[in-house]
């Protein structure tokens, strides 16, 4: 990804995208080839947010250790996010809550909003990307 | 915003999350096995009924046909074919698909 | 208008890929464009030119092919994705062509719209 800098579609514009993550780690695929397309479009210099909700919160789970099951940890690379500009982490009080957790188990630090701030947050994007 | 909804509400909770994400005004479109939540008897159909007073629900009739479930959907939702389902995404200013 | 079509799903396993279809050459027949359609995770599988469904079944690979013959619509393959799957140059059906995650990012920027068909 060492060309990273040089993208950009030339058009100057600037869009707000919101990642949406709500599934678990390893069980598929998705949370892992979505912080892939988070990263290219940081490198578009694009207005990134990064939502956790549902299971995505299990992402950021501190102490994940995946010797075990012979994949790649890729949980570091959400502490690199703030060298690639993104510092837009939100996660949901309701989905903490429902999984016994507290910002505290989370291996980076985050913005905590309850559901009608979430809510309201999505509805200003331009472009609103799930995985 | 228009919300996108394909999961069977009897097999996973994502209606759910779709709904307490949903702000009053927003659209949702029930396509694929979401359908199902849409019609009579179905233990998901209050949540629909209840949710159809803040919120335009619509299901896509195709995906309802093909379930057997064309005659059975709820007062309140809206059926609408592929070209309906095009409008909807015209319509808002963006969209985001609960899968 | 111009939408930006991202699928998430190979075909036949979700019925994600027969969804997006359907909803692109609806858009075009509107009047609307589609300009690109972007496959990701195992949606890089709706591009092999090896797929051979029973005679009675719809081909999903070839559909994608034929609506960008007609309308001209760029078909992208992920490939990072499509790498990690085996797809490569060679098992391409026409209209397609691997490249980067880029491409999708270029597709949020520039169309008036992106919808994500997935499971």
């Amino acid at each position: 990804m060492s060309d990273m800098d040089e993208m950009e579609d030339g058009s100057g514009i600037v869009k707000k995208f919101m990642f949406l993550n709500r599934k678990a780690p390893h069980g598929t695929v998705y949370a892992l080839e979505g912080l892939e397309v988070v990263l290219i479009t940081a490198a578009f210099d694009q207005d990134v947010s990064m939502v956790f909700t549902d299971d995505g919160i299990y992402q950021l789970m501190k102490g994940i250790d995946t010797k075990g099951i012979e994949v790649k940890d890729f949980s570091r690379t959400y502490r690199a996010l703030e060298g690639y500009d993104i510092e837009k982490l939100y996660v949901d009080q309701a989905s903490l809550d429902a999984r016994g957790l507290t910002e505290d188990d989370l291996i980076v630090d985050v913005t905590v909003l309850s559901v009608d701030e979430m809510a309201n947050l999505m509805v200003e994007q331009d472009v609103v990307i799930s995985f | 915003m228009l919300h996108i909804v394909n999961k069977s509400a009897t097999e996973r909770s994502t209606l759910e999350s779709c709904l307490r994400m949903a702000t009053k005004g927003s659209a949702v479109l029930l396509i694929e096995d979401a359908v199902y939540a849409a019609t009579n008897g179905n233990a998901a159909a209050a949540k629909i009924q209840a949710a159809a007073a803040d919120l335009k629900i619509y299901a896509l009739g195709p995906d309802l046909a093909a379930r057997g479930m064309a005659g059975r959907v709820l007062d309140g939702v809206n059926v609408v074919d592929y070209g309906g389902f095009v409008d909807l995404v015209a319509e808002h200013s963006n969209c985001q698909s609960w899968l | 208008m111009e939408f930006g079509i991202l699928v998430n799903e190979g075909p036949y396993t979700h019925q994600a890929s027969d969804t997006a279809y359907l909803f692109a050459r609806t858009a075009i027949e509107k009047g609307h464009k589609v300009p690109r359609v972007f496959f990701y995770h195992d949606g890089v599988n709706n591009s092999t030119r090896l797929a051979t469904p029973p005679q009675d079944d719809r081909n999903v690979n070839s559909r994608w092919s034929k609506l960008a013959e007609e309308h001209a619509v760029d078909l992208v393959v992920c490939v990072a994705a499509a790498q990690r799957r085996g797809i490569n140059d060679d098992v391409l059906a026409p209209g397609f062509r691997i490249s980067g995650l880029g491409q999708l990012v270029e597709m949020g920027i520039q169309h008036d719209r992106l919808v994500t068909f997935g499971d």
